[in-house]
């Protein structure tokens, strides 16, 4: 009976540890999705090797797609974070300023004519145009933020609005189509190699980060001023400047985000492009566990977190659920992970926890 | 509440303009700006867009493709005020026009269940959305962005494609027009053609003066200006902080169920893509007219010439022969921009007043 005992309370310590987790809840969530798809579709988790239009080998199955458009979400979700993190609030303006990006990659790379024949540019050179004003657009949010003391998601609300009439207006509102296969790589697939590209890009994108994390003091700095701005100004520390910081490299997110979106089309459509993106930047920040209100973070959790969304989107689209359809979805989903994870609904949660507990109790006694 | 007094002792009945806009409340300043504004605006108009903004028409005509605007701003003002903010109005709006519009189609509803419909959809978004910020403390934005997308989804759900609504008793409601006396102009073929306004205008006038005087005279309104100044200082008043925050949530969630229904019969149609951008326009008008961000401070008259400002800026602009879309929401958006900056400018300023005096 004793034994008994103890070994039960191992188990709910561990179980306690793991719940206390923080990467918990994505992993729970894809845990639930997955499980959910193996009862319903097995053939959710078929992947088939073939060949695309252009001859080279490919690997498809909705896993890939996951992989796939899951990868752009992962990158915003980096930038995302930090944001959160420093700043307590949100980028809205996300989409609009992958349009904007994307928008100007497609302009550098077309020069005057909106079909040309070849590249008027090296895509690496419209690539790092792109980030300069993906950069430049951060750094206006950020001055804003930082510096006018505006809430973030009310001073991200002004590009939210005029972005995607900025992108059109780059390029004269034409919609340049690039004929250069080579340029189809970055949304597509690399010749011989069956897995999506973007998905390499994401995982560059993270190893960055992870070095950046490992070797600065960046992650330090911005939970520092997340959770209290004052006393880590009085440490020594430039709260605006660090904000100011982390919207810029938000804006370096959005620029590689941005071609992967004009590289998957070759093209772009300024109203629809990355369309109620920032919804699933901010969803995968909040399914990563980490408090929208700023303070600390875990960047682990966020990029599982938007490859969690992405599970979640492809879920829905494979029952028929249109794309206009989906925000109502996932809506839900976020108001159901907030609600959980407030002060006051967690402890509620955690007395009602008591209570079965000691309940089972009370009856092995009996 | 910011309305101090604090200058009033260093100018002591000090004549000149100076001293007046120093002894100025911020509620006040802000909203003497915007009036300022709005008619230097006008008046631009009329002198280098030529005779067609001198028509009174052209300024009910303003006015009855805004009036829902107003109503939605009204509400937004209200929530900022109280130091929260709603960025689903939007989307309420489009779900309540698609809804009336599937009810009176399909349904062969009349008009009176619609109204009553569109004003249960924007009390059912109102207290969801009041009772998660209020009652749970979840920051109100990350709660009325998911309410906004949430409409948006759900107005693609109860009907994918736009349609005009041919219901012929609601075509006879939308199409009254209320004559404006005294107001009229002779068009080209020399008829005299008299001023209309429609019903929605009346609607959202009334709106205007019943909310302006709640905030002013009333305990409640009070209440509201308290909460968003302050709420530990509210708290210690005995001012009940979460209801307070719930109700101005749910008055603005109701604001936006009428606005909608106000929108559906000015268009007269149900789709998912309208009233796309009406939290932004709702947002800019409500700072444009003076009321702050970090709550405590605002003005409904403000608000009204806020939406007359944000229009008549939108009329320059396609007058002027720069009718592609993306000019709109570019001059929408600097002018939101310049109007944060000069608030953020205005509070530094007061802030660095009160610490010299002190």
């Amino acid at each position: 009976m004793e034994n008994k005992e103890m070994k039960k309370t191992g188990v709910s310590q561990m179980f306690a540890s793991l719940l206390s987790r923080q990467i918990f809840i994505p992993i729970a969530a894809l845990l639930l999705l997955a499980v959910f798809n193996l009862v319903t579709d097995p053939a959710f988790y078929k992947i088939t090797f073939g060949y695309n239009s252009a001859g080279d080998p490919v690997l498809s199955g909705y896993l890939m797609t996951i992989l796939d458009y899951g990868s752009e979400l992962a990158i915003l979700a980096i930038g995302m974070t930090l944001v959160t993190a420093a700043t307590g609030g949100q980028d809205i303006s996300v989409g609009a300023a992958i349009a904007i990006s994307g928008s100007v990659v497609l302009r550098v790379l077309c020069g005057t004519n909106s079909r040309p024949e070849t590249l008027q540019a090296p895509i690496i050179v419209a690539f790092l145009v792109s980030c300069a004003v993906a950069m430049l657009f951060g750094a206006f949010n950020g001055v804003l933020v930082a510096y006018f003391r505006i809430q973030p998601m009310v001073a991200t609300l002004i590009l939210f609005t005029a972005g995607r009439s900025i992108a059109a207006w780059i390029n004269n509102n034409e919609l340049p189509i690039i004929s250069e296969p080579s340029f189809g790589y970055f949304g597509g697939f690399i010749p011989g190699i069956p897995i999506p590209t973007p998905f390499f890009i994401a995982a560059a994108c993270m190893a960055v980060t992870a070095l950046l994390l490992r070797f600065t003091n960046l992650g330090l700095y911005t939970q520092a001023v997340g959770i209290n701005e004052n006393s880590s100004r009085l440490n020594g520390l430039n709260p605006a400047f660090i904000k100011f910081l982390t919207f810029v490299l938000l804006g370096l997110c959005v620029a590689v985000a941005g071609l992967i979106k004009v590289s998957r089309l070759s093209s772009i459509n300024y109203s629809v492009i990355a369309k109620d993106i920032e919804m699933d930047a901010i969803l995968a920040v909040a399914l990563g566990g980490n408090a929208l209100s700023g303070g600390k973070f875990n960047m682990t959790a966020s990029i599982l977190g938007a490859y969690v969304i992405q599970f979640l989107t492809t879920t829905l689209y494979k029952f028929n659920v249109q794309s206009d359809a989906l925000s109502a979805y996932k809506a839900v989903v976020v108001i159901v992970l907030v609600v959980l994870s407030t002060p006051v609904v967690r402890e509620w949660l955690s007395a009602l926890w008591k209570n079965i507990s000691r309940g089972q109790q009370g009856k092995e006694a009996a | 509440m910011s309305e101090s007094k604090q200058s009033a002792g260093k100018n002591p009945s000090g004549a000149g303009l100076g001293s007046k806009i120093a002894n100025m409340t911020d509620t006040n300043l802000l909203l003497t700006i915007t009036v300022v504004v709005f008619f230097a605006m006008y008046i631009g108009a009329i002198l280098f867009q030529g005779k067609g903004f001198l028509k009174p028409q052209t300024f009910f005509n303003i006015l009855n493709a805004n009036a829902a605007l107003i109503i939605a701003s009204c509400g937004m003002s209200l929530v900022m005020i109280t130091g929260g903010i709603d960025i689903s109005v939007g989307g309420v709006a489009a779900l309540v026009s698609m809804c009336c519009a599937v009810f009176l189609d399909f349904h062969n509803g009349n008009v009176f269940m619609a109204a009553v419909i569109a004003l249960a959809i924007g009390l059912a978004f109102g207290a969801v959305q009041g009772f998660l910020v209020a009652y749970l403390e979840i920051q109100p934005f990350i709660v009325t962005l998911a309410g906004m997308f949430f409409a948006r989804g759900m107005t693609t759900i109860v009907n994918t494609n736009p349609f005009n609504v041919a219901n012929p008793e609601f075509v006879a409601v939308k199409e009254t027009r209320i004559i404006v006396p005294g107001f009229g102009s002779v068009n080209k073929l020399g008829n005299y053609v008299n001023a209309y306004i429609e019903i929605g205008v009346l609607v959202a006038i009334l709106t205007v003066i019943v909310l302006f005087a709640v905030l002013r005279w009333t305990k409640l309104g009070r209440g509201f200006y308290a909460v968003g100044g302050n709420s530990q200082s509210a708290l210690m008043l005995g001012i009940n902080v979460k209801k307070t925050k719930f109700l101005s949530h749910l008055i603005c969630g109701l604001l936006a169920g009428i606005g909608g229904f106000v929108y559906f019969m000015h268009v007269g149609s149900g789709s998912a893509s309208h009233a796309s951008g009406m939290e932004m326009n709702a947002i800019a008008s409500s700072i444009i007219g003076g009321t702050m961000l970090t709550g405590g401070v605002g003005n409904i008259i403000g608000t009204f010439f806020g939406v007359l400002s944000l229009s008549t800026i939108q009329n320059i602009v396609s007058s002027a022969g720069l009718d592609q879309a993306w000019w709109t929401g570019i001059t929408i958006a600097a002018m939101l921009c310049l109007f944060l900056v000069i608030q953020s400018v205005v509070m530094a300023r007061k802030k660095m007043a009160l610490q010299a005096k002190i």
